[in-house]
């Protein structure tokens, strides 16, 4: 089913008698497709309104996130969150959609300065499992009238309602961008070093390390972005700021610079490659040792450490690598790969909320029944 | 302002619940002297006044807990009140409900600089946040103009933003973590140290649920490396319009100001009588500031200068030094006290679109003549949140109600254009019944599921953000 308008969709979640798979592009199956009928938001699709001068962007859920970009770029704007294409990873073909990043709340390099997809979600339109049409949040940047809900729905898959429209804040796109990079740190130096830059005052917008980089050594990344003149002076004090800890070389060559972030944000290293793929969100400082404490697992660390992806040998059970998060706080979710508990299982009382709200806002128990951890 | 009646049934039990408070908190944590519950009667919207049946003062999420267990269990709504410094009357009680105020709660948890954040019980103040980390360089983004008295609970409550959110956003996002408590005394931590918690975000629902979801007791907050530096450009226009299109033509450009603030005319005027900042007498007024080391201001600042240059502005006047931008500032800064001065203002918070700003500020001229109140706008002209404040003479009769009634016409057609009723201050009481203006029947009903999974009693804040028809079913159920 693939509806055209709101109001379309909202008859067929009326009218739905069993489950429902509920599909932008199809191209992030996370957690493992559900067996119900398949609805897809791909022709509810198009941008309504774009106002580059207030840095705002109301589309459609089905609209293609490269048509999107491709607005975006032609003003000299783009999605600050820098949403991560899945298909390399997932081995999928399809078109992304917007409203697939907004359900599972898709992030890149630059959340650990920019924030969130949710931190850029103005508000959104969607019809939940009773056949509510329901709009919440708006299109300005400042919006405390009344819940929250546009932030409930960000990451929920799909599972509360399905998407129909969102806004979101745009921002422009820097003239420039500087990486500074350090081959052959080892993971805990590489970790602190990252620390170090994001504590600094030189705006960092892209902190990552590969154990195994193009040529096989461990390389370090520090992104910079601004004006010309401001990130050469950045990159200066970043390498004054670094240089106890190791040479960094400055590339500012735009194609290669776009090239490097790319690689990170799609976890290129784990393309076509066999295995499980997890991903974990940790406290910094505690990325090193969680991964140690995995034999066999490779690591590519983001956002400063915060987000770990893991390449594990097949057949590695989720309960070792939860285990090992658990003892110091944070969560992981199976990405790829065999299993049905890919969704970070909940504290109780949390668990129970989240049944609650599933409860009421689809009470049939229809929408991508089977995605998040249930109670 | 219609509240509730209070329930006769709580009222006679007063004795037993406050036996039963004082079995679990200490003697001097739990108030109810009349003479001293007064006290509490009201937030910084003072027009609305109710003294509430107790006010219990505890000192740890273990106590607040235990408390509201038996607040559950009676059956006593309870107001959970940070410092009392909400303009939309968020924590302004009913006669049957319980003050749960977090005050006595100021510590600070954790310091961590190298995974940049801090963890403090929620009494602690805004400021104070910043206070704790200042000395290693670092800050807490979010600054609401109260935040010398606002505690971070409230904050947390109504997603307080701030003159610099532009750049670094609002509550919300700078919050990683919390502690709360629900209505019937569960302990639930959501998010933490780590970013984007597991699970549906239930902490971005929790900020800016106003106090009716649970209760915050502690709160993981991200901190920042202060910048290098910051200065401010200061541009005078002969219209506003032509200022709006300046502020716009700024965000196109790709300089990313932490903060555009806007005066017009009957601002600057007051301001300047109040502070002498030296302003220019002109329609509209912006303060620009842009931050970074010494070049790249003046990097920054050249571009914007440019940019005003192509609108024709009557002033133009670039900080070189610090003294030079606490000059600039001091009007913006005095700009209520000034207000204050002339007499008694409402504060209103909408946003609008950024585009629709010449159309609204030229409304808002014309009904502030229907009306017969004077207006003056001093707002976050960055991200469209408006702060018109009315004058009116609260010693005059029916001066308020006017007010009242020209407010909530100005927050209507912040809506009408695109934007919302609140950007910062929250719904509370005060914009409560004009809810129905933004959000439809569904919309609602929507928002009123999340509270039922949360608080089913409804106990938690009662009366407030939903209109009393509209809930009405709900709190009976």
């Amino acid at each position: 089913m693939t509806p055209e308008t709101e109001a379309e969709l909202a008859t067929i979640i009326k009218k739905a008698e069993g489950p429902l798979r509920i599909e932008g592009g199809g191209t992030r199956p996370i957690g493992g497709a559900s067996n119900g009928a398949r609805l897809s938001t791909s022709s509810m699709a198009g941008i309504e309104l774009y106002e580059p001068g207030a840095l705002t962007l109301v589309v459609r859920a089905g609209t293609p996130v490269s048509e999107i970009e491709a607005a975006l770029e032609a003003e000299g704007q783009r999605l600050a969150f820098e949403p991560m294409d899945h298909r390399g990873l997932l081995d999928t073909d399809g078109t992304p959609t917007i409203g697939g990043v907004v359900a599972a709340n898709v992030s890149g390099p630059r959340r650990v300065q920019a924030g969130a997809c949710r931190d850029f979600l103005l508000g959104v339109r969607f019809v939940d499992g009773q056949g509510r049409i329901v709009r919440n949040g708006g299109r300005v940047m400042k919006n405390v009238t009344g819940y929250d809900m546009v932030k409930l729905m960000a990451g929920s898959y799909g599972t509360l309602g399905v998407l129909t429209e969102v806004a979101l804040k745009v921002l422009p796109r820097p003239r420039a961008t500087g990486v500074l990079l350090c081959e052959g740190l080892d993971d805990a130096t590489a970790i602190q070093v990252l620390c170090r830059a994001l504590g600094s005052p030189y705006e960092v917008s892209g902190a990552a390390h590969l154990q195994r980089g193009l040529d096989g050594a461990p390389v370090t990344m520090i992104r910079l972005e601004g004006f010309a003149d401001s990130v050469a002076y950045r990159a200066g004090e970043m390498q004054k700021l670094l240089a106890d800890s190791g040479t960094f070389t400055l590339e500012t060559d735009p194609d290669r610079t776009a090239a490097d972030w790319r690689y990170i944000r799609d976890v290129e290293p784990f393309h076509g490659r066999a295995g499980a793929v997890w991903r974990l969100s940790v406290k910094p400082t505690d990325a090193p040792g969680i991964v140690a404490a995995l034999p066999g697992a490779e690591a590519v660390y983001d956002w400063g450490g915060g987000l770990v992806w893991l390449l594990m040998p097949e057949g590695t059970g989720g309960t070792e690598i939860r285990e090992t998060v658990a003892q110091r706080g944070g969560h992981a979710t199976r990405v790829r790969g065999a299993g049905t508990d890919a969704f970070p299982p909940l504290a109780a009382p949390v668990a129970a909320l989240q049944a609650g709200l599933r409860q009421r806002f689809d009470p049939r128990g229809i929408l991508n029944p089977g995605l998040m951890a249930e109670a | 302002m219609q509240m509730p009646e209070p329930n006769p049934d709580i009222l006679a039990r007063k004795a037993e619940l406050v036996a039963r408070l004082r079995k679990v908190l200490p003697r001097d944590s739990v108030i109810e002297d009349p003479v001293e519950t007064r006290a509490y009667e009201c937030d910084a919207l003072t027009a609305y006044k109710c003294p509430p049946l107790a006010v219990l003062l505890p000192a740890s999420t273990r106590e607040v807990a235990e408390a509201l267990a038996i607040c559950h269990e009676i059956g006593v709504p309870v107001v959970p009140r940070g410092a009392g410094t909400s303009l939309a009357g968020g924590a302004l009680p009913t006669a049957d409900s319980v003050i749960l105020g977090v005050a006595r709660m100021t510590e600070v948890l954790e310091t961590d600089y190298d995974n940049r954040f801090i963890r403090v019980q929620t009494g602690r103040t805004n400021l104070s946040v910043t206070g704790a980390v200042e000395e290693e360089g670092f800050f807490y983004a979010p600054d609401p103009s109260s935040q010398l008295a606002c505690a971070i609970a409230g904050n947390i409550a109504m997603n307080s933003g701030g003159a610099h959110c532009l750049k670094y956003g609002v509550t919300t996002n700078n919050l990683m973590g919390v502690t709360m408590v629900l209505m019937d005394g569960t302990v639930v931590e959501l998010g933490g140290a780590h970013l984007d918690a597991a699970g549906y975000d239930l902490l971005g629902l929790v900020c800016g649920s106003e106090g009716q979801l649970g209760v915050v007791t502690e709160a993981t907050l991200r901190i920042l490396r202060k910048p290098e530096g910051a200065r401010p450009v200061l541009i005078g226009f002969d219209s506003s319009e032509v200022a709006g299109a300046c502020v716009s033509d700024i965000i196109k450009a790709g300089v990313l100001p932490v903060a555009i603030e806007f005066m017009d005319r009957p601002c600057i005027r007051a301001t300047e009588d109040f502070a002498h900042a030296g302003y220019p007498d002109c329609e509209a007024l912006l303060i620009v500031e842009v931050e970074g080391s010494d070049p790249e201001i003046d990097e920054q600042l050249g571009l914007i200068e440019a940019i005003a240059r192509r609108h024709d502005p009557v002033e133009l006047r670039q900080s070189r030094s610090e003294e030079e931008s606490a000059a600039i500032w001091k009007g913006r800064k005095s700009a209520f006290g000034a207000m204050g001065q002339i007499g008694d203002y409402m504060c209103l918070d909408g946003t609008i679109p950024v585009s629709a700003l010449p159309h609204v500020l030229g409304r808002i001229g014309e009904m502030s003549r229907e009306f017969g109140l004077d207006v003056a706008n001093v707002f976050h002209a960055g991200d469209g949140n408006m702060h018109p404040l009315i004058l009116f003479d609260a010693n005059k009769p029916g001066d308020l109600e006017t007010c009242e009634t020209f407010g909530a016409e100005i927050l209507k057609l912040c809506v009408e254009v695109g934007g919302c009723l609140t950007g910062e201050h929250g719904v509370g009481i005060e914009k409560r019944d004009l809810m129905a203006h933004q959000y439809g029947a569904d919309d609602l009903s929507a928002q009123m599921d999340v509270k039922d999974v949360f608080d089913p009693k409804w106990l938690l804040n009662p009366a407030k953000v939903f209109p009393l028809d509209v809930s009405g079913a709900r709190r009976a159920a």
